[in-house]
């Protein structure tokens, strides 16, 4: 086998590679583009000079072409085409689109003819302001447990981040459907009750859904567990120790020396909570744009495919604010601190 | 013995057991204000956080939520194995009467499963394969190779990561159905291959911070000896990268498995279909075959999660055997490091 091996490899390498070599020589030592030790030479005219920079930029942007081109080709493309195609009433002529021109028609129907969208975007943007934190608490507080001095580290994380595995679509819709994803009689506690009963019905129904959804909600603070608790490891002992001499309880230095030190983790948890809850497909706006999309709940007012762009590109919007809200307010507690 | 005690229960059980019989003994010596103080250093500790209350509390927070996390799979798999009797018996709450396989059998023998399992992994496998070759390349380009626009370049990554594709999604269809490209992995395997497939920007984070933990000078040596900078590349960076590439692709192969959205809008209609959407499109047919109420259908809850079990078999498999590659991926990429 061994022999076979460098059988192969002397043969690629007298065989197959001569002509290869030969093929890439052609390719830069031509009369379009020649390139030199330190400079190219384009049409046998055009010299320009290699310094060590470009060269090496060069290379990198060799490196990185492929994810040049798919950008262009599979993100920039169609996030353009699409905020293009949001301004047009849109129907299928065959295989082409027939495109008439709309002004913000689109986004003003979505807000103000479209009385679906409105509401389940206001009840997203609900969700997230009351997910968001407690999916982190709750990634926070787990990882802390875990980074204690417990038996077993290994196999708690293990738990933790099982639902990472086995969350997708079909298995979750199942889940919700039969009820698994509540705690049974947690919605019955007088406490909860009493707190529902007192606060308007706007926020009533959001914090209803969270303890019906508390399972899910816990399910998406996988990854993040991940990331607080290689950021809580990182943080020094003795920075504990020190403080503890000082005179410092655990809570004085979980405020002080925990939160401070692992914020920057907090911002990236909170990109990524945002993303995958709002990309999850049991979202209710994702389902109600895929809907429109595949013409199932069509509204009178519908532009075909115009509107479900611009529906698409509200959504985007909102999520973007919602993240750089979210950012923000980190940071000015931050900055009002220190 | 207390040396094997110490090892496997460590703090939680030996030195509350040696304060115990520390605490007798005064007891008995009748010196209760020394006791108390011991009692008190028993539950409370020198600082509160070494003392036995803390450690129960530790452990039954983590109990409870662990429980919490577990409850829903425990409740897929039990609920699974119920025959008609038990799931009509309130009684039976958690553990069925029968180990009653027939479930299982009929999703098995009802959607061929083996073949319907090849297919599965191959619409994860192969695009996880080509996303994780893609993003090592680019990953390694962000990583080494300082260019103009760099910074900018990285943030438009994080934006695609960012836009939901909902956005992207109807040009996208278009561009596919135009090459021909629906329902074939090819619509999964073009764009993972050219760095753009489900969540690449975090496989190329992934990739750029391991590159960046290793030390130049390696690579620098290797230039000196005349490697270009592909050579230095697979000979050099790849190997040491082995732990990366591992976990990149499991991730991918998981994400890519559990993805439901653009698989249910690029594959539908075609033979290829991920486990969970094939599952999920066999209860739909199964529903439409029984009326409401008629007994198959109150049997069929039990089938329908032993479907969903069979969908996540695989990844539960998978995950039993690389735990450790997931739990550790983010110490061991310093995806968190920057």
């Amino acid at each position: 086998m061994k022999k076979r091996m460098t059988a192969l490899a002397e043969w690629i390498d007298e065989k197959l590679m001569p002509p290869v070599r030969r093929f890439g020589h052609r390719l830069v030592h031509n009369r379009v583009i020649d390139i030199r030790i330190n400079s190219v030479v384009l049409f046998k005219t055009v010299t320009i000079p290699m310094t060590n920079r470009r060269r090496e930029s060069l290379v990198g942007l060799g490196f990185i072409a492929i994810w040049i081109v798919g950008y262009v080709i599979f993100t920039l493309y169609p996030v353009f085409y699409s905020l293009y195609l949001s301004f047009f009433k849109v129907t299928m002529d065959g295989a082409d689109l027939d495109l008439v021109f709309q002004g913000i028609n689109n986004y003003r129907a979505s807000f103000l003819s479209d009385p679906y969208f409105v509401s389940v975007l206001i009840e997203y943007v609900l969700e997230m302001i009351i997910y968001v934190p407690v999916t982190i608490v709750f990634a926070l507080i787990i990882a802390i447990l875990i980074n204690q001095d417990i038996r077993g580290k290994g196999a708690w994380r293990t738990i933790f981040f099982l639902p990472v595995i086995i969350t997708s679509g079909p298995v979750i819709v199942e889940l919700v459907n039969q009820g698994a994803t509540t705690l049974p009689s947690i919605g019955e506690y007088e406490g909860i009750t009493m707190v529902l009963d007192n606060v308007s019905e706007f926020l009533a129904n959001p914090i209803q859904a969270l303890f019906d959804q508390i399972l899910l909600v816990l399910w998406f603070a996988g990854i993040q567990i991940l990331i607080l608790l290689a950021g809580l490891q990182k943080i020094d002992r003795a920075i504990y120790e020190a403080s503890m001499i000082d005179g410092a309880g655990p809570w004085t230095s979980f405020w002080k020396i925990t939160l401070p030190s692992i914020m920057p983790l907090i911002t990236i948890t909170i990109i990524y909570t945002v993303v995958a809850i709002s990309v999850f497909n049991t979202n209710e706006v994702i389902i109600y744009i895929r809907n429109i999309m595949l013409g199932e709940s069509t509204p009178a007012l519908t532009t075909g495919y115009g509107y479900t762009a611009t529906l698409a590109w509200i959504y985007f919007i909102v999520m973007s604010l919602i993240i750089i809200i979210f950012i923000l307010l980190i940071n000015i507690k931050k900055g009002f601190k220190s | 013995m207390r040396t094997i005690m110490k090892r496997h229960y460590g703090n939680l059980i030996v030195r509350p057991y040696r304060h115990m019989k520390e605490i007798a003994g005064l007891l008995r010596k009748k010196d209760f204000a020394q006791a108390k103080s011991r009692i008190r250093r028993l539950f409370f500790g020198m600082q509160f956080t070494d003392g036995l209350l803390y450690t129960l509390l530790i452990y039954t927070l983590l109990v409870s939520l662990a429980y919490i996390y577990l409850y829903p799979v425990l409740y897929m798999l039990t609920n699974s194995f119920m025959n008609m009797a038990d799931i009509i018996n309130v009684a039976v709450r958690w553990i069925p009467t029968t180990l009653n396989w027939e479930n299982y059998r009929i999703v098995w023998t009802d959607i061929n499963y083996p073949r319907a399992l090849l297919d599965a992994i191959i619409l994860a496998g192969v695009p996880a394969l080509s996303a994780t070759v893609s993003s090592a390349i680019v990953g390694y380009g962000f990583a080494r190779y300082r260019m103009p626009l760099k910074k900018i370049l990285m943030a438009l990554m994080i934006m695609a990561f960012i836009i939901p594709p909902q956005v992207t999604m109807l040009p996208t269809f278009r561009m596919y159905s135009n090459y021909d490209l629906l329902g074939s992995l090819r619509a999964f395997v073009y764009p993972a291959i050219l760095g753009q497939g489900l969540n690449g920007a975090i496989y190329i984070l992934v990739f750029y911070s391991f590159f960046k933990m290793i030390p130049k000078s390696l690579e620098e040596s290797a230039q000196l000896d005349g490697a270009g900078p592909l050579k230095i590349f697979t000979k050099i960076a790849l190997p040491l990268a082995v732990p990366a590439i591992i976990i990149v692709f499991l991730f991918s192969f998981v994400w890519y498995y559990n993805e439901t959205y653009l698989a249910g809008l690029f594959l539908s209609g075609s033979d290829m279909l991920t486990l969970p959407l094939r599952i999920e499109q066999y209860i739909i047919n199964f529903i439409s075959i029984y009326p409401e109420g008629s007994q198959a259908r109150e049997l069929f809850q039990a089938v329908r999660l032993a479907g969903y079990v069979l969908a996540l078999l695989p990844l539960l498999v998978l995950y039993f055997f690389t735990q450790k590659h997931f739990v550790e991926s983010i110490d061991r990429t310093g995806i968190t490091g920057e």
